[in-house]
């Protein structure tokens, strides 16, 4: 079935400003991150100590309060936690081999949420994000436009967007520039 | 656009999150010393690049970053199939078959020059 979405005509002064837009483009706040890598024997250990379950399913999350793991790749996860996280010093007292970085200053958080999230999304990410292939929980890492980011959906019309801080500049323009040809 | 199933996101996705790397299944000799000149320059620089199905190496680079094979028709840019590294090569004949089964239309298979590179 197709689907048709009314186009809303709007002022020319009004185009781009807040609060005229279905879809929201926001900086998410400061984060504790860990870019975690592990072999499979070391995953229980980490399990542990991070207090949840690490996901070891392609494109899926796991969470507890605060705390996120994002499976990345089969030995990768990039865990989000917030700025005051104990993460790093809950990690410091895992004895199995793995490396943890903190790349807590390296990624940029931006919160896409409103009606045709997806699409302001999909104008620069070629993935399939229907719920049946990017469930509310799912994760990847991925581009939008000429960079990599990580996705993740976090309820149907709200996703963040991980970038590196020196393209944030470039990803946070393309999403507004995005969100308003998705005004719907 | 292109999609490429990644044997270990164990779905399609979009070709631009993927790299190509190469012919896969070159192995590098245990004693390059006591290798011929002419046989290392065949194992470095030389490449089968034949017109049909090949075996190369894949990485998801924007994706779950892992490096894998496929066998892909180099003509039609269609993949046979898809492997994670360090398996070993897929018997061709019987995924062609396998196709030609579930395919009207199926991938014809070019024999690749085996012939060593000359110099
Ligand atoms: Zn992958």
């Amino acid at each position: 079935m197709v689907e048709v979405s009314q186009v809303k005509r709007l002022h020319p002064l009004q185009v781009g400003h807040a609060g005229i837009l279905s879809v929201s483009v926001t900086l998410a706040g400061n984060a504790t991150r860990i870019s975690l890598r592990a072999r499979e024997d070391a995953v229980p250990a980490l399990s542990k100590a991070l207090g949840l379950t690490l996901p070891t399913r392609p494109k899926t999350t796991a969470s507890k309060g605060d705390r996120s793991a994002l499976w990345i790749g089969p030995d990768e996860w990039l865990i989000i936690d917030n700025a005051e996280s104990s993460l790093i010093a809950d990690l410091g007292k895992v004895k199995v081999l793995h490396s943890a970085v903190d790349i807590s200053h390296r990624n940029v958080g931006i919160l896409v949420s409103g009606k045709g999230a997806a699409a302001v999304i999909n104008g620069g990410c070629p993935q399939d994000l229907s719920l049946a292939a990017f469930p509310v929980g799912a994760a990847s890492r991925t581009v939008l436009g000429k960079i990599e980011i990580v996705l993740w959906r976090l309820s149907e019309n709200e996703f963040r967007v991980e970038c590196w801080r020196s393209f944030s500049a470039y990803a946070y323009g393309f999403l507004q520039e995005s969100a308003r040809d998705v005004a719907v | 656009m292109l999609l490429i199933k990644c044997p270990y996101c164990e779905e399609e996705r979009p070709e631009l999150e993927f790299r190509n790397a190469g012919e896969a299944h070159l192995v590098r000799n245990s004693s390059i010393i006591e290798q011929s000149d002419e046989d290392f320059a065949s194992y470095l620089y030389f490449r089968q690049n034949p017109k049909g199905l090949q075996f190369e190496r894949w990485r998801h680079i924007h994706g779950c970053g892992r490096f894998f094979n496929a066998v892909r028709d180099s003509v039609s840019d269609k993949f046979l199939t898809v492997y994670k590294a360090g398996e070993p090569k897929p018997d061709v004949d019987a995924l062609l078959s396998a196709n030609a089964l579930q395919e009207s239309a199926p991938i014809k298979k070019r024999a690749p020059r085996t012939k060593k590179a000359e110099l």
